[in-house]
């Protein structure tokens, strides 16, 4: 058997594995329930068929040097190869009566999805294969396109299905203005119908193209021939509409989608704060939540009407600066004893901090002081009252006016005159503008001596020092200043929730962090963003993903070190440093690039 | 006070029962290129080390500019006027060859975090006059234009001068080289022995380094001292040190000498 050969056998066989296991963890079948294209395709078809095409462009591909008949058969194969060991499991439910009670997703809904719905399993079976084997080719006519379609089809064709998958924010989002017949046209319960599916592919198809054509040079000349007075106006006029856009945002999304930001946006907080630990200094910090949970609970031995509040609750704005100092000093006193450790050991170390706050949380010793298990409750949503709200009220409620006869608006006052981050659109403000802060103080450091210190100790600790650098000092800071963030975003989540539990402070959370930051790019600040999307926002909005959400997380993070270990949005110098090694291969200087 | 920028007594590091420092006493008058040589682990780098702060000594005392150096840490140390480079190059990889050099000036930077968070004017001028005298090195080293690489790109001889720009950051009394011209071809060997003398000429740097190639030491030496199993077995004008018996033996093992001087006089 020679070499090529073996190849394609092995990745048809690894694409048939993974839809084999894609169908026995039950992806399959949770996600057989959401159409892409109404009563047509759904997401598992995509999965499964899609195995079956990239099994055929990458059998096509590992073969450069062929003629086009070799690389079909391979291709073929590949595709083919695909769906043996599905094929295999069907074979096994029909000679295994109980196959379910050791594989408790192999259901009926399965079988039928993989036999193609045909009453006898072994001819559906064997139609499988032969469906996998035209796919197989269709992945090598797709390989065999030139680089300039191929590239706007895959990106439109991501977004189609991506418009697709999220159909029903969509639905959410043009509701209020469109009629019932328009929307029942374009959208089935879920999913888009057929014809505007097809429409927008071939929309999208033909933006991306011309845009790679000649529109992305002429955009970019366009902008080149600015004189300085443009350039500084046009970023006037950009950075103004994205204000306008972030302030409309709520309006545009309604309550469900607004609270999904809001999710984000507490993640962004933390994960801002974070990455001045790790991304920065390089200090693996492993007990995140501690600083979270120091903001919450700080918040609502404050504000709180219970009996573990103050006699006279204080409002959330003297609360927020005391939350935000009790966390840095957490960070402050918990740095102490880690100075000496490094790497591994300061993981595990910070690790056990994480537990240990919420074991004291859940103890019985503190009980009487933050509540145990039962958490601490009545704690007020933010609010704006009195002066501050009226004056509010007069630049507010106008725009509110003007902007209601789109079905838009922005923060407004209550029936009382009050402004109360209660309900999450008006949360979102909340969060909006506390991450805006973050960012900012983010860059500021980032940019600074500070910033630059602190990645010296993330290179090389002893050098450092030998710099002239107080690393100890240097560390501390980091610790200290990292904390800061964590405190308010769970200053805003006690807040948010009107009461807490020990139970929201596990060490999941510190994980999730973690996750996101590395996803996006260590050391990244627009990173941050891009990973709290990712991994916190795409989970809420798919309900049927958030029983595989670990599992995601998992295979996002291995994946992500396998192909862009340097994250989804790198940083400057990660960046730099993919260009310079491309450089390096093809010594063109760096201005020829156009 | 004498005119030595630095001044070891009886200095002693042991690690565990290796004395790898033993009773060592050295003086270096200021404004000087000196030397130390030796076979491998004859305690060079241990002595380095000791000097900046990465080790500290068990015994003796070790003055620079007449203040004792003795449980300082070695940023202590780096801003009381040594810097030093390293034997195995230890650049800031990740960060560009300006932000290296950037890092080098951290004695003598003063802006804090809450200035820089409130992007105060001073601050701005500060970090913008770092960023001149980081690119004034960069000249002055001969990497001009390169101070948006990163470090780690830079080709082998150009890291070596970085790590000499970045030592020079902190405008150093005493520079420690350890081994500047290791892994060197000649010609890169003769451009860093020039440069050498020029940064004592110019800049009135005084130079300890450790070498190995003799072409530099003799060349440009104006002390040169042996040291072998943490002990001085020499020390004096390069031309002393390359007759002396004792330094022969130490390299190529007992009986050398009168093994040479038995082929001397067949020649």
């Amino acid at each position: 058997m020679n070499e090529e050969l073996r190849g394609t056998i092995k990745t048809g066989l690894i694409a048939g594995v993974v839809t084999l296991s894609l169908g026995m963890i039950g992806i399959l079948v949770a996600f057989n329930k959401r159409f892409i294209v109404t009563d047509a395709v759904t997401l598992a078809d995509l999965l499964l068929f899609g195995m079956a095409v990239i099994a055929g462009y990458l059998g096509a591909s590992s073969l450069k040097e062929h003629s086009m008949g070799r690389r079909l058969l391979h291709g073929g194969l590949a595709g083919m190869l695909a769906a043996v060991p599905t094929f295999l499991l069907i074979l096994l439910t029909l000679v295994w009566e109980g196959i379910r009670d050791s594989f408790i997703n192999v259901e009926p809904a399965l079988v039928s999805l993989l036999t193609l719905d045909n009453e006898n399993v072994v001819v559906g079976g064997i139609l499988l294969i032969v469906v996998f084997g035209v796919l197989g080719l269709v992945g090598v006519g797709y390989a065999q396109l030139p680089v300039r379609f191929r590239r706007p089809i895959s990106m439109s064709l991501a977004w189609t299905i991506g418009s697709g998958v999220m159909s029903d924010i969509l639905i959410g989002i043009l509701r209020p203005r469109m009629s019932n017949d328009t929307l029942r046209s374009l959208f089935g319960s879920t999913g888009l119908q057929p014809v505007p599916f097809v429409v927008l592919f071939v929309l999208l198809t033909a933006v991306f193209f011309w845009w790679q054509q000649g529109g992305q040079t002429r955009y970019q000349t366009l902008r080149q021939n600015f004189t300085p007075r443009q350039q500084k106006s046009s970023r006037r006029v950009s950075i103004s509409l994205l204000v306008i856009f972030l302030l409309i945002l709520p309006s545009l999304l309604g309550v469900y989608l607004s609270e999904i930001f809001n999710e984000i946006g507490r993640f962004v907080l933390m994960g801002l704060g974070l990455n001045i630990a790790i991304g920065l200094a390089g200090l693996l910090d492993l007990g995140y939540v501690t600083n979270f949970a120091v903001g919450a609970y700080i918040m609502a031995l404050l504000t709180s009407s219970s009996q573990f509040g103050p006699e006279n609750p204080w409002s959330f704005w003297l609360a927020v600066p005391i939350c935000v100092v009790a966390a840095m000093f957490t960070g402050f006193i918990l740095a102490l004893p880690v100075l000496k450790m490094r790497g591994d050991y300061l993981a595990i170390a910070t690790l056990g901090f994480g537990e240990i706050i919420r074991v004291l949380a859940r103890s019985d010793a503190l009980k009487p002081v933050i509540g145990g298990a039962q958490g601490i409750l009545q704690i007020p949503a933010a609010q704006i009252g009195g002066f501050m709200a009226q004056v509010m009220g007069y630049i507010l409620n106008p725009i509110n006016n003007l902007l209601s006869r789109f079905e838009l608006g922005i923060l407004a006052t209550n029936s009382n005159g009050d402004i109360v981050f209660g309900n999450p659109p008006q949360l979102y403000y909340l969060f909006i503008l506390a991450s805006l802060l973050m960012l900012f103080i983010s860059r500021r450091l980032n940019n600074s001596r500070t910033g630059r210190r602190w990645m010296a100790i993330r290179e090389d600790e002893d050098v450092a020092a030998a710099m002239g650098i107080n690393t100890t000092n240097a560390k501390v800071l980091a610790f200290t200043l990292s904390a800061a963030s964590g405190g308010l975003a769970g200053a805003i989540f006690a807040a948010k929730l009107g009461s807490i539990f020990p139970s929201s402070f596990e060490l999941l959370i510190s994980i999730n962090v973690l996750a996101l930051i590395i996803v996006g790019g260590l050391g990244s600040i627009p990173g941050v963003i891009v990973g709290a999307f990712a991994l916190v926002g795409i989970p809420q909005l798919l309900s049927e993903f958030a029983e595989f959400r670990l599992l995601l997380y998992g295979i996002a993070l291995i994946g992500m070190m396998l192909v862009r270990p340097e994250g989804l949005w790198p940083s400057e110098v990660h960046r730099r440093e993919i260009h310079s090694h491309g450089e390096d291969e093809t010594a063109v200087p760096v201005s020829v690039k156009p | 006070m004498s005119d030595n920028i630095l001044e070891a007594h009886q200095v002693v590091k042991r690690f565990g029962g290796l004395l790898a420092t033993d009773h060592l006493d050295y003086e270096l008058p200021r404004g000087m290129i000196a030397s130390i040589i030796g076979p491998n682990g004859a305690g060079k780098t241990t002595f380095f080390n000791c000097l900046t702060g990465f080790y500290q000594i068990d015994e003796g005392t070790l003055d620079f500019n007449g203040s004792s150096l003795i449980g300082l840490e070695s940023y202590e140390i780096t801003q009381l006027g040594i810097s030093r480079t390293f034997q195995n190059i230890r650049l800031f990889n990740n960060m560009t060859v300006l932000e290296n050099i950037m890092v080098g000036q951290e004695p003598h930077l003063k802006s804090s975090w809450i200035g820089a968070l409130l992007g105060l004017p001073s601050v701005r001028r500060e970090e913008e006059a770092t960023e001149a005298r980081a690119r004034e090195l960069l000249d002055f080293v001969g990497l001009r234009g390169l101070g948006d690489q990163l470090a780690k790109n830079l080709p082998y001889g150009d890291q070596r001068r970085l790590e000499i720009a970045r030592a020079l950051g902190a405008k150093p009394k005493l520079l420690l080289l350890d081994e500047p011209t290791a892994g060197m071809n000649p010609r890169e060997t003769a451009q860093t022995t020039t440069f050498i003398k020029r940064l004592r000429d110019e800049l009135g740097i005084t130079i300890l380094m450790i070498e190995h190639d003799m072409k530099v030491v003799m060349g440009i030496s104006e002390k040169v001292t042996v040291l072998d199993y943490g002990r001085k077995i020499a020390e004096g004008l390069p031309q002393e040190i390359q007759s002396n018996p004792v330094v022969i033996e130490a390299y190529l093992g007992k009986g050398a000498t009168a093994a040479l001087m038995a082929q001397e006089k067949q020649a």
